[in-house]
């Protein structure tokens, strides 16, 4: 287990007030200066060496993505955006740092603002968040009142503003550029990249866009130094994570614990064990709904990084750890997912638009017993239709996981569903439409 | 995609009241100076709290001659996202995640309650017409499911019975407690905390 003084988010349960004085008392805000003085160079190369990978589920790396905004501000001023738009079915760790470390967020922006010259900080929050987002906005107005944003934002010389814009419920805000057009007030619909956002994003200038925890643990990364942060956890899947551990367990909570942390030691120890004891676990969805599911027979030796994960066709995506035990009817497990995917589509490619509430429409019948056999293969095709022709990364998130029922529970779905179209009895339907469904050999 | 399409009956007229045009105008100036459309999803909030929770096509016609924009572009924002009611909804307004991390903890039991307490249907007013519920995605809550939101507060950690308490003090015109209702401490698994124990004990 990782030692407590490693912990990044001292305050994750709220033990000691969100407020800024007790903020400093942890840490936050202490000579923010000297490490803006060491230039953005050094800011940059910690973090590259700190290998911090983006904490909003693809896992991009952050000193690299923060390195592509331009070295000089042309025309176009730069602005960073955060990304606290937390709609992935699994995942609630943003809001606990929205409401009880703010101002390691506000400390990380104020850093990576000026690592990336912009002097406008937006930070877009769900719109279901709104009394966390008001806990957020007292920290922010308490940092003005102490000159820790604003003009020479803690005495480094760079002027900052912080601005919280809510959404209103759509999960496709989380996509970077269907937030960048929420911002600027239009549908969330996402953009096609190239252009990347670090060079045409917010108004068309050059933006760049964090999640929110991985900007609260960039000051910690900075203090502590990148090697700290590079010796936890293992090569390229290095520090601590916020997992989220909810469904069928005894303790559902949150927990901060180093990469790399085997499943079932974050289940059995933190969370309390699977209700009903280990074996009666069924699947487990390791990193948000979108994330294939992973079999009870590779949860015992897996562990909880980005490659360890991608090796089983999963990938640790927000790290939103949903346990579903035996009681549970798997299919309808996914079904669920699948009408979430199918009604928070925005509707702008096709595939993705017909092909989730097909799904949906599919896995329901499934559920039921109601599916013909053929279509079992052709849930599986219209997967593979989905993903990888949609502009922005929801068609994949939206397929993944029925891919994953597919691949480990394909004999759950046969077993229930073992209705035939094809007329076996009574050859002699003078009246069906459907000639072609008359067995021709019976 | 959800199917989202506005009240057949609209009010004819819709205006700011000052305390809207004053958080309105405060609004804007977060934005940069030739940027003022991205106030739009803000302002569409505020006509919506002015508007006893719902937000009529008047007001929409308001907003766009108010931030200089075309109406359809405002429209298109109201039907996209699905925090608009454009509808009227109860002055409690009751919100049950569904999704899977809640649904396998037993959030279809909370939408009985709901049947049994407020209406049949989804998004139909209660009877004595200050209530109405739907089922809606997933919230952001997984680790305190089952859960759901009333108006802009989560009641978190729920079963049956402690929802039909929360029901019945909503009908009667109270604010419950929002919150756990298990009596956990936020996110913290529930008496068996292996973490930061220093600084709970101190």
């Amino acid at each position: 287990m990782l030692k407590d003084q490693d912990r990044i988010f001292q305050n994750l349960y709220n033990d000691l007030g969100s407020d800024v004085v007790s903020s400093q008392k942890r840490g936050d805000w202490i000579g923010t200066n000297e490490l803006t003085n060491k230039g953005r160079d050094w800011i940059i190369n910690e973090i590259k060496d700190s290998q911090l990978r983006g904490r909003g589920g693809a896992g991009f790396p952050t000193g690299l993505k923060w390195s592509f905004a331009p070295k000089e501000v042309g025309s176009r001023p730069h602005y960073l955006v955060v990304n606290a738009d937390e709609s992935e079915p699994g995942t609630c760790k943003d809001r606990d740092i929205l409401r009880f470390e703010p101002h390691k967020l506000i400390e990380g922006c104020l850093i990576a603002s000026y690592a990336v010259q912009a002097h406008v900080c937006y930070i877009y929050i769900r719109g279901e968040y709104f009394i966390d987002g008001q806990k957020l906005q007292v920290a922010i107005d308490e940092a003005y009142e102490k000159k820790l944003i604003g003009k020479n934002a803690a005495g480094t010389g760079w002027d900052l503003d912080v601005y919280i814009h809510y959404g209103a419920g759509a999960y496709i805000c989380g996509e970077e550029t269907a937030l960048l057009e929420s911002i600027e007030g239009k549908k969330g619909q996402p953009r096609l990249k190239p252009p990347f956002p670090a060079l045409i994003g917010l108004y068309g200038c050059p933006t760049i866009i964090n999640n929110v925890e991985t900007l609260a643990v960039v000051p910690t990364i900075l203090r502590r130094g990148g090697k700290w942060f590079a010796s936890l956890g293992r090569e390229k899947n290095t520090g601590t994570k916020i997992f989220c551990i909810s469904g069928n367990v005894n303790n559902p909570c949150n927990v901060e614990e180093e990469m790399s942390i085997s499943l079932k030691e974050l289940i059995e120890v933190h969370a309390g064990g699977v209700i009903g004891g280990w074996d009666n676990l069924q699947a487990v969805i390791p990193g948000g709904s979108s994330m294939p599911l992973i079999p009870k027979e590779k949860c015992e030796t897996l562990n909880m990084d980005f490659d360890s994960l991608a090796a089983e066709k999963s990938g640790l995506g927000t790290a939103g750890i949903v346990v579903i035990n035996k009681d549970q009817d798997i299919i309808k497990c996914m079904a669920r997912i699948a009408r979430f995917y199918k009604h928070e589509s925005c509707g702008q490619c096709t595939p993705c638009r017909e092909g989730s509430g097909w799904m949906w429409r599919m896995l329901e019948r499934m559920v039921k017993g109601e599916a013909s056999k053929d279509e079992i293969d052709m849930l599986g095709d219209v997967t593979k239709q989905i993903e990888g022709h949609t502009i922005c990364a929801f068609g994949e998130g939206s397929s993944w996981p029925v891919q994953g029922l597919l691949r480990h529970f394909k004999n759950e779905i046969k077993k229930r569903n073992k209705f035939d179209p094809i007329v076996k009895e009574n050859k002699n339907i003078p009246y069906l439409v459907d000639q072609h469904l008359l067995d021709k050999n019976a | 995609m959800s199917l989202r399409r506005p009240a057949k009956e609209q009010p004819e007229n819709f205006e700011f009241n000052s305390s809207s045009l004053e958080a309105a105008k405060i609004i804007i100036s977060k934005y940069p100076k030739d940027k003022q459309q991205s106030a739009v999803m803000a302002l569409l909030y505020i006509a919506q709290k002015q508007n006893n929770n719902w937000i009529p096509l008047a007001a929409m016609k308001y907003i766009a001659k108010f931030l200089d924009m075309p109406y359809i572009q405002v429209y298109e924002v109201a039907t996209f996202y699905s925090m608009y009611n454009l509808s009227p909804v109860g002055k409690y307004f009751v919100q049950v995640c569904t999704t899977t991390p809640c649904m396998i903890r037993g959030a279809y039991k909370l939408v009985e309650a709901c049947k049994e307490k407020i209406s049949e249907n989804e998004s139909e007013l209660s009877n004595n017409k200050n209530c109405s519920w739907m089922e809606v995605e997933c919230l952001g809550a997984c680790v305190n499911a089952p859960m759901m939101q009333i108006n802009d507060d989560y009641y978190e950690d729920l079963d049956k019975e402690k929802t039909l308490k929360i029901l019945d003090q909503i009908l009667k015109g109270e604010t419950p407690k929002p919150g756990s209702y298990r009596g956990r401490v936020n996110n913290a698994p529930e008496n068996n905390r292996k973490t930061l124990m220093d600084i709970k004990n101190a």
